[in-house]
């Protein structure tokens, strides 16, 4: 978690070490305004770490493709049964 | 508590109550892999989480007449399969207890990015940036991230996350479920979901990059 104290004086940029323990709380729009102008001024001068955040957003698109786990069909039937019984 | 059941919610609730057959089977298609994804990680057999699942949709049916709508019926559907599935879990020794989600969110973690790969902190210039920087995997790398090799290496790197970090990860970014979501059902605070999504989520980038870079 960054110092929130740090902030207040005169904004010291970011290191690459800190902005890749805060991308998370970037891209869920949890950062402060203060932080979140000094994440987005790192990465306008840093293109590692541009390379990074783009990292983690093609990480979290390939998550969303796993692929789904079929349904067996004869769980299907039973719960078909059961509801028919609880009616 | 705040009401979160919505028209679509009102609906489908009735349906329910009614038994309507076509409703419940719908909603089975619906949920079906989620529930068993999330039953995985509580259990490594298939044919133990397959009846956790299958205990819940029983649940759902014997528990709809008395469902007040006081979460979504979403919420009110994982919460049912995660009980079952913890229960489940201690009774086999294998206990995930709920405690250990907000335990495993407290301790320090490993960081996203292993500290050799930055500078010193007493470099003149660049004290604390990149010293081992990330490589670009590709203007367009959507075809090599989705090759069923990539999934698999995807795969193998979710089972390897501690368990109260998979769930997480599972329900927010294979299941797209919202934050505020996950932390309803999981019945954890958003911080510390954030903390745990952050973890999962690094540790699947390091995952994919020793891949490609192999």
């Amino acid at each position: 978690m960054p110092d929130e104290t740090t902030e207040s004086a005169n904004l010291p940029e970011l290191t690459c070490k800190e902005l890749v323990e805060l991308v998370t709380d970037y891209l869920e729009g949890a950062l402060s305004a203060e932080t979140r102008k000094r994440f987005d001024d790192h990465l306008e001068g840093c293109p590692f770490c541009r390379i990074y955040l783009e990292q983690m957003r093609q990480t979290i698109g390939a998550l969303g493709q796993l692929s789904d786990e079929a349904i067996s069909s004869g769980m299907l039937d039973v719960l078909r049964e059961h509801l028919r019984r609880g009616r | 508590m705040t009401f979160h059941s919505n028209a679509d919610d009102a609906e489908l609730i009735a349906a329910l109550k009614r038994r309507d057959e076509a409703t419940f089977v719908g909603l089975v298609g619906r949920y079906q892999g989620s529930l068993l994804r999330l039953a995985l990680i509580h259990t490594r057999s298939r044919a133990v989480a397959d009846e956790i699942v299958q205990d819940t949709w029983l649940a759902v049916i014997q528990g709809i007449d008395r469902f007040e709508g006081r979460s979504s019926f979403k919420t009110w559907l994982f919460r049912i399969l995660v009980n079952r599935a913890r229960t489940r879990a201690e009774r086999e020794n294998r206990s995930l207890p709920f405690s250990e989600l907000i335990q495993e969110a407290s301790e320090p973690g490993e960081p996203a990015v292993p500290a050799e790969r930055f500078l010193g902190a007493d470099h003149p210039q660049w004290a604390l940036h990149w010293a081992v920087p990330p490589r670009s995997w590709g203007e367009s790398p959507e075809a090599k991230l989705l090759a069923s090799e990539t999934m698999e290496h995807i795969g193998r790197a979710l089972e390897r996350l501690p368990p109260a970090q998979r769930q997480v990860i599972i329900l927010r970014d294979v299941e797209g479920w919202t934050a505020e979501e996950v932390c309803n059902v999981l019945e954890i605070s958003e911080t510390n979901q954030r903390v745990l999504l952050h973890r999962a989520r690094s540790r699947v980038r390091a995952a994919l990059e020793r891949y490609f870079d192999a």
